[in-house]
C-alpha cells in the first residue's frame, strides 16, 4: 500500500534555515545540509527546499545550498522560490533537485507549467498553492483565496479551481499552504485540504498549521491528503520524523518507517 | 564503464549522483558507436513512453549487442517499461522485448474513491523470488515511485508492488534487469540495489 509521506521544509534566508509565523517573524533554525541529514537518518520520505525571499528579492533559489543537500541525500529533494523562468529551474535541476516547485510564476505565466512538464516531466512539477479562508460571494460559505508573493498579493483565483488548472495544464503535484494557519501549530486545514484533494487526481501535499501528532493522522483521514509537510515542529526537535510515523501508524495510516 | 544512456526522457542527474556515490564510474555515451566500449548498460528516464522513439535501430542494435555478449543492463523507471514488448501509452512504437508482455495504465483499482493515478511515493516490495538485484534487501523495504504505467507480472517478476492492483516492481532474466521505482531516490534501500548491479557489472 502507498505509504502517506512526511515531508519536511526547509524555510532558506541567506543560507539559513528559517521559520516564521503566519509567513512573518523569522527566527533562525540551522545550517540546511545539517537538518537535512538529521531528517533523513530519522526517515523523513522527501525533502522541500524553499528559498522564501526569492520572490521578492528576485534572487535565485541557492544553487549551493541544493547541491549540499543533493550530494548526500537520496530521497526526493523540491526546491521552490524564485523560479520565474525555464532557466531558473534549469538551475535547480542542474544543482540537484528532482523537482521545482512553483507559485507565483505559475499564476502570473501558466504556461510555463507546461514547458517545465515537457522538459522534466509532470513529476518534476510541483504547482504550490497558498491560499486563505474568506467569505465567498453570497457571505454564506467560505472559499479558499489564493494568493501570490508570499502571501502579500491576492490572485482572484478560487485553490480547487486553479489546482485543476495547474493539474491540467501539467503539474505533477499540488503543495497546498494555508496562509490562516502557517505556523499557528492549530492543525492544518482539513477542509481546504479536502476539498482540493477530491478534485484532482495527482497527489495533494498539505502544509501550514502542524503541531501535534494528531494533526498529521486528521489530515490523512478528514483532509484526504497524500503527503503533510512541517517545518518549525521538526527543526526545533519538538517532534521527531520517527516518532510521527509510529504515531500514524498505530491509528492505521500507512507510513514508511 | 557504465554507460548511461541519455534519451532525453528526463534529467540524469540524480542516477549520476547516485552512482557517484557508491563509487561507480559513468559516461553518458553520445551515439550508439560508444556502447561498444560499455562494460555495463543503464537505460534510465521518466515521463512519456513516446521519449523512448529516440532509440532507434542503432541504438537497439548496440543495446542488444551488449545484451547478447553478457555484459550486465539496467533499466529504470521509463528504461525498464521500454524493456518489455511495449506499452498501451504509445502502442505503436515497439519496446526492447526482453522481457515479454505489454505496460498498461494503473487502473486507481476498484474501490472508492479510486486510488490516485499516478502513483507517486513510497511503497512497499512484495518479493516472489530471489535475485542478484536485490540480494540484501529487506523483506519490508519501501522504495520510491513515480509513474501512471506499468509492467505485467511475468515468470521474470522478482518483486511486485500493489496500487489499485499488482504489478511488477523488480524483473530480471540473466544479466537483464529492471526496475520501475528510482533507486537513486529511494535511500538506502536504492543505493543497495545500484551497488547490486555495479558489483555484476564488475
Amino acid at each position: 500500500m502507498l505509504s502517506k509521506r512526511i515531508i519536511a521544509c526547509l524555510d532558506v534566508r541567506d543560507g539559513q534555515v528559517v521559520k516564521g509565523i503566519n509567513f512573518d517573524g523569522l527566527r533562525d533554525a540551522g545550517d540546511p545540509a545539517d537538518l537535512a541529514r538529521r531528517y533523513n537518518r530519522e526517515g523523513i520520505d522527501e525533502l522541500v527546499i524553499l528559498d522564501i525571499t526569492a520572490t521578492l528579492e528576485r534572487r535565485r533559489a541557492l544553487a549551493d545550498t541544493i547541491r549540499a543537500v543533493a550530494r548526500e541525500l537520496f530521497i526526493p529533494l523540491a526546491v521552490g522560490g524564485g523560479i520565474r523562468t525555464a532557466e531558473d529551474a534549469a538551475a535547480a535541476v542542474e544543482a540537484g533537485a528532482d523537482k521545482v516547485s512553483l507559485n507565483t510564476a505559475a499564476l502570473s505565466n501558466p504556461p510555463l507549467i507546461t514547458t517545465l512538464a515537457a522538459r522534466y516531466g509532470s513529476q518534476a512539477v510541483v504547482v504550490a498553492i497558498d491560499a486563505k479562508r474568506a467569505p465567498d460571494a453570497d457571505q454564506r460559505g467560505t472559499r479558499f483565496a489564493v494568493y501570490a508573493r508570499s502571501g502579500q498579493s491576492a490572485a482572484n483565483r478560487d485553490a480547487v479551481e486553479w489546482a485543476r488548472e495547474a493539474e491540467s495544464r501539467g503539474a505533477g503535484e499540488i503543495l497546498l499552504t494555508s496562509i490562516d494557519r502557517d505556523g499557528t501549530k492549530a492543525g492544518f486545514d482539513c477542509e481546504m485540504t479536502a476539498a482540493v484533494s477530491k478534485a484532482v487526481s495527482i497527489p495533494v501535499i498539505a502544509s501550514g498549521g502542524a503541531g501535534g501528532l494528531d494533526d498529521f493522522v486528521e489530515v490523512f483521514t478528514e483532509g484526504c491528503a497524500d503527503a503533510a509537510l512541517a517545518a518549525s515542529i521538526f527543526h526545533y526537535a519538538e517532534t521527531s520524523v520517527r516518532s510521527l510515523k509510529r504515531h500514524l501508524r498505530e491509528h492505521g495510516i500507512p507510513v514508511r518507517l | 564503464m557504465i554507460a548511461l544512456v541519455d534519451y532525453g526522457a528526463g534529467n540524469l542527474t540524480s542516477v549520476k549522483k547516485a552512482l557517484a556515490a557508491i563509487g561507480a564510474e559513468v559516461f553518458v555515451p553520445a551515439h550508439p558507436g560508444e556502447l561498444a566500449a560499455a562494460g555495463s548498460v543503464i537505460v534510465p528516464g521518466v515521463g512519456h513512453f513516446d521519449a523512448t522513439r529516440t532509440l532507434d535501430r542503432p541504438w537497439v542494435d548496440a543495446i542488444r549487442a551488449l545484451v547478447d555478449a553478457g555484459r550486465p543492463l539496467l533499466g529504470i523507471c521509463l528504461g525498464m517499461q521500454w524493456l518489455f514488448e511495449g506499452s498501451e501509452e504509445a502502442p505503436d512504437w515497439p519496446g526492447l522485448g526482453i522481457f515479454a508482455g505489454r505496460c498498461y495504465r494503473l487502473s486507481g483499482g476498484t474501490g472508492a474513491p479510486r486510488l490516485k493515478v499516478p502513483h507517486v511515493g513510497w511503497n512497499s516490495l512484495a518479493f516472489c523470488r530471489a535475485a542478484p538485484i536485490a540480494d540484501g534487501i529487506p523483506r519490508d523495504a519501501q522504495v520510491y515511485f513515480t509513474h501512471s504505467y506499468a509492467a505485467p507480472l511475468t515468470p521474470d517478476t522478482v518483486a511486485s508492488t500493489e496500487h489499485g492492483e499488482r504489478f511488477a516492481a523488480i524483473v530480471a532474466r540473466g544479466n537483464v534487469a529492471g526496475v520501475q521505482f528510482h533507486p537513486e531516490k529511494s535511500g538506502d534501500v536504492g543505493l543497495r540495489i545500484l551497488e547490486n548491479f555495479v558489483r555484476r557489472a564488475g
